[in-house]
């Protein structure tokens, strides 16, 4: 089943256009990630696809149901651990996981046990009753995926998840998203090449608002006839449309 | 279900910060005291009695003015949740904007009935009369606090946190200097007393020490503060739908 279906999805901001008619398609179980330079639509496409923003013209489906129509049901099945760190700080690792499982109307006795489970997963149990602010960079940012999987969302956002982060706190999270994937359909924006090469299916490269291309790392090396995705994105960000 | 835990994480960031249970609790009652002290040492030294300042007048302004610090704590905790991401992830969850209004609206009804029963208790051990209307002047209380929550969620729904520090000062100060706490506005009269009573914050200090004393009618305060509080909420409301609707927290 398409976990995503998105048809000439289009966004104007005043005068700029975020996002141009896009087209795509993401199956559900897999791992995705949405590559581009700052400003190419990437965020843009995740909140509309969260319905955190209408569009200015098209329509997306997420697990069949329609974001101009049926938000209220899209909300209830996915999650989003947006690109800055999303905790609230003077609050406890755990009261922030249980407070997000309680918004989703996971019941209270479940949010706890969900909340001790995500906690050891996490490796954050050591700090569970310390307040969030006073949690170093790296460890916010995990404490920010647990709480977007914590309602066990059947799509998880992940929005530029490991930027500023140093190359430990990084690949430490590579992990936790990898053994994510056979959980949930998991659409990551980036733009760390390595990253997106290292975790995801499939990858779509936006520029400008404009999907530039999509296919896994061996379709994308075929078609361009390069060997890196450093290659591969200057080449299709630099130049015409390869899709 | 929904808007009790987002209240609940509102009552523990706001009860961790110390500032709130200073300002919230602690500024009225030092005033309280202190004023009393001055009326007593004045009318003990010179034998003339300061009306505003006698505990019936006093009690029921300070009560307001201690509420008036509502609107500087839900203003700075609704721009500084807009300020940070976490607005934005809430934005992504299935609550609606009143989930959001109560749950941020609960905890400082909850502040403002802990403040007022603190301050209270202060006031009759320094000499406030015990009796039933005590209770009617709580419950005047109440409009007086969704007055100035309306005043801070309508503030923190478009302005940054720092804005929203100045702003409410400004919005504690004219209730202060505007209401009749602190000086008599028939005094000054004319433009001034007329601009008085047309914005909220007379007519709330009247209610209260109507409410209190058991004399003069309530009706026309109590309509007045009523309406502001509903306009200022309903403002705040749609601000809040707005910025929900537009998936962006800040801006």
């Amino acid at each position: 089943m398409e976990a995503i279906k998105i048809e000439k999805l289009t966004k104007d901001f005043k005068s700029r256009r975020a996002v141009n008619e896009l087209d795509l398609e993401i199956r559900e179980g897999e791992c995705f990630a949405l590559l581009g330079q700052n400003g190419a639509g990437k965020t843009t496409t995740i909140k509309l696809l969260c319905c955190l923003l209408p569009p200015t013209s098209g329509e997306a489906f997420v697990f069949g149901k329609s974001i101009l129509h049926e938000a209220d049901g899209i909300k209830s099945i996915i999650n989003v651990s947006p690109q800055e760190t999303a905790i609230a700080p003077k609050l406890s690792v755990r009261e922030n996981l249980e407070l997000i499982a309680e918004l989703y109307g996971v019941e209270r006795s479940e949010a706890r046990r969900r909340a001790a489970e995500l906690l050891e997963k996490f490796g954050l149990i050591d700090r569970a009753k310390d307040r969030a602010k006073s949690l170093s960079g790296g460890l916010q940012r995990r404490l920010s995926i647990a709480m977007a999987i914590i309602t066990e969302p059947k799509l998880l956002f992940l929005d530029e998840p490991t930027l500023g982060l140093d190359v430990r706190a990084r690949r430490e999270l590579w992990s936790l998203v990898a053994q994510l994937k056979s959980e949930m359909t998991v659409i990551l924006t980036t733009h760390y090449m390595e990253e997106a090469e290292a975790l995801c299916d499939r990858i779509a490269i936006m520029h400008e608002g404009v999907l530039r291309a999509v296919g896994t790392m061996d379709e994308l090396k075929e078609r361009t006839g390069m060997d890196n995705l450093e290659d591969i994105f200057l080449s299709l960000t630099g130049g015409e449309d390869l899709i | 279900m929904k808007m009790l835990a987002f209240a609940k994480r509102n009552r523990k960031e706001m009860m961790r910060d110390p500032l709130t249970l200073v300002f919230g609790v602690g500024f009225p009652v030092v005033l309280l005291l202190l004023m009393t002290i001055i009326e007593r040492s004045v009318s003990g030294s010179t034998g003339v009695r300061v009306s505003q300042f006698e505990m019936q007048n006093l009690l029921p302004g300070l009560l307001v003015f201690g509420l008036s610090f509502l609107s500087l704590f839900s203003g700075m905790l609704l721009a500084g949740d807009r300020e940070s991401s976490l607005l934005l992830r809430l934005f992504a969850s299935p609550m609606k904007t009143l989930d959001y209004l109560l749950g941020y609206a609960l905890p400082l009804m909850l502040v403002a009935v802990l403040q007022s029963l603190i301050c209270l208790f202060v006031g009759l051990i320094l000499g406030a009369s015990l009796s039933w209307r005590l209770l009617l002047m709580l419950l005047s209380l109440l409009p007086c606090a969704m007055l100035f929550l309306g005043f801070g969620l309508m503030l923190g729904s478009f302005m940054t946190y720092k804005q929203v520090g100045g702003a409410a000062s400004i919005v504690v100060n004219v209730a202060a200097w505007l209401s009749g706490t602190w000086f008599e506005l028939a005094l000054i009269g004319g433009a001034f007393e007329r601009i008085c009573y047309l914005l909220p914050f007379a007519h709330a200090v009247d209610l209260v020490r109507k409410a209190y004393s058991g004399s003069g009618n309530v009706l026309e305060n109590l309509l007045f503060v009523i309406l502001y509080a509903l306009l200022l909420l309903l403002i705040a409301a749609l601000l809040f739908h707005r910025r929900i609707k537009g998936g962006t927290a800040r801006k």
